[in-house]
């Protein structure tokens, strides 16, 4: 096949990838954008199967058919509340594809008399420290979010130190195989000291700061099949790359925003209690009341009106199914029931949405902040399962608090607030929060799922 | 040269594009438009399939099927994942 029909067919596969990422952004052709995706992309790889290049389909085809079935596998198979760590792996699986390729490119490139031209070598590095830090970074995510590794802040002392001198290591040895592109060697010596970088860079990032981290990779592995397309001089490859890349800033830039932090401070920064800061006694001192299930059952005889505000300790107790079972419940008794989603719950962009869609609860019921927080005032009931820093009033009244500013659902405004909480413990940002003393807050002490099956048993009774 | 700057216009140019096109995106598919996105930036598979066929020396081959695995897994996982979860969606949504 001419390379003209190849390149035509790449710009049919790039017209499809805008309109597929188009799709995608709106709820109505959200399923019809990702299939026009899928599309664009068969199309690039069955042309290419045509590159003159190739002389032997062995290898693509092993190749493929593990890959289909590991990622048909994990798709299929993955539970929705393990969908951030998936979501990791396959960013980190991107970057990695692009660091090879852009290997072998280098490797294919030497010894030959038209020696690359320096632009494509350093195409060539930066896909190589994108990509391998997009790899390295995807995976200790994965670890920390599947538990493989502590999921908090793991802080090395002088790290901004050392990740500025290994990050100023990589640009000489960058410099280096750009001087000398025959060096390959030197090109793996690049990749290994971009994979310490990568492990460095989100090691310090834990918890609550993982929807950030997440799309942040999730945009680097865009750039780094961006920048393979400038190696292989490929535009298909810029055109996809650069899209993602700028998806995912988009998203980024929404998560730092829901924290009212910068993109610098999540990534560098450390958040956690000042000096100065009260101590959870003085908060809570004598001023928590417990509750129980038939107590708050009791509660729901009187509500017209009931939020739910979930955030990661629904994820972490699976307790989607039981939330949906209370919401359907309390709804045959005439009580309006809506959801209140805060855009940094749980450890993905969207998290919570997913697993509420999983248990079949209809997305016209998931409030946005602003829109619950309107009107929360004429809620009866907040019902807040495993949330603690996004309804912590102290982001709006306190100015010296770590999460000061940060926009918080106004729970604390609705008539009663039961918190299922196993405990007092803290939440990520590791500071009280004066909502557990308050006044018309009742402490539901248990595990999510589990307070929920009760709460229904409890309602079925009274 | 004159390549450099032609793949630098797509680049800007694909950049803004994205920009404009994102827009507004709603929180529910937050995690859809991730992973779909995703599965977008897994055509280095293109790349993989030249560098695992040309078989220009065993290093590059090793490389190309390796990457062809890798990026197979992000493409394929990526849309039947965002494919699962966008269904769910729309269930009861519609």
């Amino acid at each position: 096949m001419s390379s003209y029909i190849i390149n035509i067919a790449y710009l049919i596969a790039s017209v499809l990838f805008i309109l597929g990422l188009k799709g995608l952004a709106h709820p109505r052709t959200a399923v019809r954008g990702n299939l026009t995706g899928a599309v664009g992309m068969l199309i690039a790889v069955v042309v290419t199967l045509w590159h003159r290049q190739i002389i032997s389909y062995e290898l693509i085809i092993a190749g493929a058919v593990v890959g289909s079935l590991i990622g048909a596998t994990l798709a299929i198979k993955i539970q929705m509340t393990a969908m951030p760590q998936l979501v990791a792996l396959f960013n980190g699986f991107g970057g990695g594809a692009s660091v090879l390729v852009a290997g072998a490119a280098l490797v294919e490139s030497s010894g030959m008399i038209a020696a690359s031209m320096t632009q494509t070598t350093i195409a060539t590095v930066a896909s190589g420290i994108i990509g391998t830090v997009t790899f390295w970074g995807s995976l200790v995510a994965f670890g920390k979010l599947q538990d493989i590794m502590p999921s908090g802040a793991i802080l090395i002392p002088g790290r901004h130190f050392l990740n500025a001198l290994i990050g100023a290591v990589a640009i000489v040895l960058g410099v280096l195989i750009v001087m000398n592109p025959e060096a390959t060697t030197m090109y793996w010596i690049l990749v290994a000291v971009s994979s310490v970088l990568g492990v460095l860079l989100v090691i310090p990032i834990g918890g609550a700061d993982m929807p950030v981290v997440i799309a942040l990779l999730n945009s680097y592995s865009g750039l780094a099949a961006a920048a393979t397309g400038f190696v292989l001089s490929n535009n298909v490859l810029i055109i996809a790359g650069s899209l993602v890349g700028a998806s995912g800033l988009i998203l980024t830039n929404i998560m730092c925003k829901a924290m009212n932090r910068s993109l610098t401070n999540v990534l560098f920064g450390v958040l956690g209690p000042s000096d100065e800061a009260t101590t959870a006694d003085e908060i809570y001192g004598g001023k928590v009341k417990s509750t129980s299930a038939d107590e708050v059952a009791m509660l729901f005889d009187t509500a017209k009106r009931v939020t739910i505000v979930p955030g990661y300790g629904m994820a972490v107790s699976q307790a989607q199914h039981a939330v949906r079972d209370l919401t359907n419940l309390l709804e045959s008794r005439g009580i309006e029931v809506d959801f209140a989603i805060h855009p940094v719950a749980g450890r993905m962009p969207g998290h919570m949405n997913v697993l509420l869609a999983e248990a079949n609860i209809p997305y016209d019921k998931l409030k946005e902040m602003d829109e619950v927080n309107s009107t929360i005032e004429q809620s009866d009931v907040a019902l807040v399962i495993g949330a603690n820093d996004v309804v912590n009033p102290v982001a709006r009244t306190d100015p010296k608090s770590p999460i000061a500013g940060m926009p918080i659902i106004d729970v604390d405004k609705a008539r009663t607030v039961v918190v299922i909480k196993r405990s007092l413990s803290p939440g990520f940002a590791g500071i009280p929060n004066p909502l557990f003393a308050a006044d018309n807050t009742l402490m539901f002490f248990a595990d999510g799922k589990k307070a929920f099956i009760e709460l229904v048993e409890a309602v079925k009774e009274s | 040269m004159e390549i450099f700057v032609t793949a630098l216009t797509i680049f800007v140019l694909a950049i803004f594009v994205g920009f404009e096109v994102i827009t507004k995106v709603p929180p529910t598919l937050h995690t859809p438009l991730m992973s779909g996105s995703n599965a977008i930036s897994g055509i280095t598979l293109i790349g993989a399939i030249i560098s695992a066929g040309s078989q220009h020396t065993t290093l590059t081959s090793i490389l190309g099927v390796c990457a062809v695995v890798f990026a197979t897994i992000n493409v394929v996982g990526g849309f039947m994942v965002t494919n699962r979860m966008l269904h769910m969606f729309k269930k009861k949504g519609n």
